[in-house]
């Protein structure tokens, strides 16, 4: 460990949704992803959204972000409604968005540099950060030499050097094999554990939802809404192999898969394909159980 | 450097390229020399085929009236001690150089600003859409006109061999660009500036090697038709000023047409080594590439 003086203090933001509503196109091709939406991404906690593939969870990141506003409704951090991007609310994408042509440390340092705000501190935080995530020896490679894995990392750091309010990942480990995303969701809660930032995690996978959580928000297929919000009270920090045997993490699963298959089954009869492959999944996943 | 040359002499690639030069050469050599291994009986029967082609000689077609590779060997290495040669590839090389650069100056600036300013595109692009089917040597005439020497004609037209394309590949590698990048880059504070100099143009940098890698190619191209139908362009007179193109023609014209050939291998060679040459450039301004 680095000397804790280097660390800038970590201020949790809150973020309230309140009747959130999105929609494309015009009149008659009009389309609403979401509708009157409502939910808060807690202080200091680790929020995790789950749904259905193309359920419009990316729309809401997209909104959250501030790289586009909501038709209907509020979005608010700390009772600031949000008017667009910025660096108290930062977005780790889908897949990596490391730019390729800078090395691990460069895309580390991209933030501060790009406001001017290149200080000692910033570079000794951004070592730390480094040796955090483990890049060490990567300093000067190129994201496209790294691992999956790796990518990943290099991406949280760039994001923790900038000391967001809030975190928001969408769908960070998707496409990693099942090995290495294993390792990565130890390798990420750790981290929340050590930092207690506000987190937003998007995701399809039900496991990675229950192992990260601390509340579950069970989002509805199109036009999104919140369909369920369940505490996760499993004790911190958590281990994979804790959770498998745990009794209460397979209460959760099952209690939130019950909704998810309501939802697919719902959308499955309005024709949706998306639904039908959930459905397929569920019950291959009931038989195993 | 030494253990490169030798892993290269060691490759597979590398022999396989030279068996390929060689088996073609080889070919030829065959081939243009038909007519002395070749009985003309032989062709006896495929008379009136070859004669309603136009073919009247007894010797294989096509090939047969191509000067063998160890005439234009000879021929070369005669010419090679001559200064008017050497003028003529420099004077070549001199315009496809000024072209090229010339489109390099005003196409990458030009491309970048078609891709970040909507309005500059809106006004320019329907023009610039327009004048882009011209074949470059649809504007001889038109340059040679408006132009005040030749030679500056000839530098304009191959500047356009090269312009459209590297405009092409810089709008379409910067419109290519990952929306992400950007959403990324805004989020974490970066100005318009920072974005465009830390991503639009190093994310654009792969297309404008490509652009330029081809563009050259299309220079040469160029370069020579251009100096074939202006007849060499130059007052210095006679073969000396011509370049590569008028060379080639002034050959076909003399008679010595294994002079043509050593024209036109001239002009191959010359297009790889500056085509290779920009490659190895790109590489050089382009390292994540290589990376993977």
């Amino acid at each position: 460990m680095s000397a804790p003086g280097i660390r800038p203090a970590i201020v949790p933001g809150e973020i309230a949704v309140k009747g959130v509503s999105k929609s494309y196109g015009a009149i008659h091709f009009r389309k609403e992803v979401v509708r009157d939406c409502s939910f808060v991404i807690e202080r200091a906690k680790l929020t995790v959204m789950v749904g259905p593939s193309g359920c419009g969870k990316t729309t809401l990141i997209r909104l959250l972000a501030g790289f586009e506003a909501p038709t209907a409704g509020t979005i608010a951090l700390d009772g600031a409604p949000i008017a667009g991007p910025d660096r108290d609310r930062l977005v780790l994408f889908q897949e990596t968005a490391l730019f390729p042509w800078m090395t691990t440390w460069d895309n580390i340092l991209f933030g501060p540099r790009a406001r001017g705000e290149l200080t000692r501190e910033t570079v000794e935080f951004g070592e730390f950060l480094l040796v955090k995530v483990g890049l060490q020896d990567f300093r000067d490679k190129y994201p496209g030499q790294l691992s999956g894995g790796m990518q990943r990392r290099a991406e949280l750091a760039r994001a923790m050097i900038n000391n967001p309010k809030v975190m928001i990942l969408d769908e960070p480990f998707r496409g990693l094999d099942a090995m290495t995303k294993e390792l990565m969701w130890e390798y990420y809660s750790r981290l929340y554990e050590e930092n207690r930032r506000t987190n937003f995690f998007v995701t399809t996978d039900i496991d990675e939802a229950v192992f990260l959580a601390d509340h579950m928000l069970v989002m509805s297929n199109v036009p999104t809404q919140v369909r369920a919000v369940i505490d996760v009270a499993l004790p911190r920090p958590r281990r994979l192999s804790d959770l498998v045997e745990s009794d209460r993490a397979n209460d959760i699963k099952k209690q939130a898969l019950s909704i998810l298959h309501a939802e697919a089954m719902r959308s499955f009869s309005r024709g949706s394909k998306a639904a039908a492959d959930f459905v397929e999944a569920y019950l291959k996943r009931a038989s195993r159980a | 450097m030494a253990g490169r040359l030798a892993r290269v002499f060691a490759s597979r690639t590398f022999w396989r390229g030279a068996v390929s030069i060689v088996v073609f050469l080889i070919l030829w050599e065959i081939g243009s020399r038909s007519k002395q291994w070749l009985a003309p009986e032989l062709f006896t029967p495929f008379k009136g085929l070859l004669g309603a082609m136009g073919f009247k000689k007894d010797y294989l077609p096509w090939i047969g009236a191509v000067p063998a590779p160890s005439a234009v060997l000879k021929s070369w290495v005669a010419v090679l001690a001559e200064a008017s040669y050497w003028q003529s590839c420099y004077m070549s090389f001199f315009r496809v150089m000024a072209g090229f650069i010339a489109a390099m100056i005003i196409g990458i600036p030009f491309g970048l600003l078609l891709a970040v300013n909507r309005a500059a595109h809106g006004i320019a692009f329907p023009v610039f859409e327009v004048l882009r089917p011209i074949p470059p040597l649809a504007w001889v005439p038109a340059s040679i006109i408006f132009w005040p020497t030749q030679e500056s004609a000839i530098i304009f037209i191959t500047f356009l061999g090269a312009f459209y394309t590297i405009v092409i590949n810089v709008l379409g590698g910067a419109r290519s660009i990952d929306v992400r990048y950007f959403q990324a880059a805004r989020s974490m504070g970066a100005s318009r500036w920072d974005i465009f100099r830390r991503l639009i143009l190093p994310g654009t940098l792969p297309s404008i090697v490509v652009g330029s890698t081809v563009g050259m190619g299309i220079t040469w191209e160029v370069v020579v038709a251009a100096e074939m139908i202006s007849g060499g362009g130059s007052q210095v007179g006679g073969t000396s000023g011509g370049g590569l193109g008028f060379f080639i023609w002034n050959s076909y014209i003399g008679g010595s047409y294994e002079q043509i050939v050593v024209g036109m291998i001239s002009i191959g060679i010359a297009g790889f080594a500056s085509s290779e040459l920009l490659r190895w450039g790109g590489r050089y301004v382009t390292p994540w590439l290589k990376a993977r």
